[in-house]
């Protein structure tokens, strides 16, 4: 279990070097999107359009924030669960596409892609929303403003705590983690 | 009869919802740091204690604990001797969730279930609650309130056994369901079990099973033994805390039946699951 202190853009080394379990601390800009934003996202991409923010080297952040309290960023801002970004993920991955942060299981083609496009799957506590909520500095809707929270946010992190759940080489800490403990 | 102010049934349920979702109650407090103590995976202690860290931010700064501050659910209790003054007793818990829920900065998250569109201009901010209503002697309004997160409510299950299942069927059912969900729902867990009744009654048994504090023993004997023989197992899956692995995944399992005594439809053994993810938002009030 390593500890790393991570910028985005994430680079090719940058992931190659993580393995499932390890502690990571990022830094810089993520995305937040969840399935609606996905959605668009990715018909953006099918129809040859420009994408509201640079997918290479970027980390995506599952999250739909509640509403910020006068003076704040953001609101609470904890990880939602990833499968169902599932359908969406691999395009992404394959258009330069290095993180995805949320909590829960992914299918085996995010998986896939994560191994042969060469990009992480991070889990953040599910829950430890104001905690995280520390780690985000600035926040700023750069497209779909009418979805509410499921907004595209570019959001500014310092030492963001995540734990790398799938990593480039076909690991999975849920599935490991799980075995190691299990008693039969 | 005795008589209740509409005004004042709003602000009281204004007020616990935005205290609720801010404030980890002190059972799953309680029941957050033993397993701290308890759990032997280095990943699952360092998940439970930014839990713990979260509940102290959480609570000092007033901000919600999760993101996710749920539907809104209420088991409420009339009693036959009082009456709301100023209007409806139900339009008063719309209008007290839509205040907290608004004043709180809590998320809105109720949508068109087609077109997923958030309706908070037409239908109300994170309207509409979950209420059940229940007729009781006596001349208060007792209302329990749960803010209840999708990510905990997406895998839990009801079925319906066959009578012949017994108790190994319905162990084996909570088992599954447990396993299945994993990661997903933000272990640890409280697991809700509603057993007997009709398919729909289960389910809403389940849900109210997870009103009840941790750590209070069942008031049957034998459902307490069940209850504490299935967490002990449900521990063995090893899932531990967001389910990086470890031994403290389920902090306590609570069992509801259908009364008086256990009762379900000869043909019938229904059961349901409903999972509580830790970041547990449960309170009640008696007006
Ligand atoms: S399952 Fe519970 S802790 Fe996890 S995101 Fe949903 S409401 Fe929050």
């Amino acid at each position: 279990m390593a500890e790393y202190r991570l910028t985005t853009p994430l680079s090719d080394e940058d992931v190659s070097k993580l393995k499932a379990g390890d502690i990571v601390y990022l830094n810089g800009t993520l995305y937040t999107a969840r399935d609606a934003a996905h959605k668009r996202l990715v018909d953006l991409i099918l129809s040859g359009e420009e994408l509201p923010f640079d997918l290479k080297g970027a980390v995506i952040y599952y999250v739909g924030p509640t509403p910020p309290k006068p003076g704040e960023p953001i609101g609470s801002a904890g990880p939602t669960t990833s499968y169902r970004m599932d359908p969406y993920a691999p395009i992404l991955i394959e258009h330069g596409l290095k993180g995805m942060i949320g909590k829960g299981k992914r299918n085996q083609a995010v998986r896939e892609a994560c191994q042969k496009h060469k990009a992480v799957y991070f889990g953040a506590v599910g829950g430890a929303a104001a905690l995280i909520a520390k780690a985000i500095k600035k926040a700023e809707v750069i497209a779909y403003p009418e979805l509410g929270p499921e907004a595209v946010r570019r959001i500014e992190v310092e030492d963001f705590p995540v734990v790398v759940v799938n990593d480039t080489y076909g690991n999975d800490l849920y599935e490991e983690g799980r075995k190691l403990w299990e008693e039969k | 009869m005795r008589v209740v102010k509409y005004d004042d049934i709003v602000k009281a349920i204004r007020d616990m919802i935005i205290y609720s979702t801010t404030h980890l109650s002190p059972d799953m407090k309680k029941a957050l740091e033993e397993a701290y103590e308890n759990e032997k995976s280095e990943v699952s202690r360092a998940v439970l204690a930014q839990l713990l860290e979260n509940a102290v931010i959480a609570e000092k700064e007033w901000k919600p604990l999760c993101q996710d501050t749920g539907l809104a659910i209420y088991f409420v209790k009339v009693g036959e001797d009082v009456k709301v003054e100023g209007g409806s007793l139900k339009d008063a818990i719309y209008e007290g969730t839509e205040k907290g829920y608004k004043e709180g900065y809590l998320r809105a998250s109720t949508c068109d279930c087609f077109t997923r569109a958030n309706l908070k201009d037409t239908v109300g901010y994170n309207l509409p609650p979950v209420i059940y209503f229940d007729i009781v002697p006596g001349d208060k309004i007792e209302i329990e309130y749960a803010a209840k997160g999708g990510g905990s409510e997406n895998v839990s299950r009801a079925t319906v056994l066959a009578p012949a299942a017994g108790k190994e069927g319905i162990k084996e059912f909570v088992k599954k369901v447990v396993s299945d969900a994993g990661p997903n729902p933000c272990p640890p867990l409280v697991v809700g079990v509603g057993i007997g009744g009709s398919f729909d009654y289960a389910a809403v048994m389940s849900k109210h099973a997870l009103f009840r504090d941790i750590g209070t023993p069942n008031p049957d004997p034998e459902l307490d033994a069940l209850e504490k023989e299935l967490k002990e197992e449900l521990n063995k899956l090893g899932i531990g805390a967001m389910g990086m692995g470890g031994t403290e995944t389920v902090l306590a399992v609570h069992i509801e039946t259908f009364q008086p005594g256990r009762m379900c439809h000869i043909a019938s053994l229904p059961v349901a699951v409903n999972i509580q993810c830790h970041s547990s938002r449960h309170s009640h009030i008696t007006l």
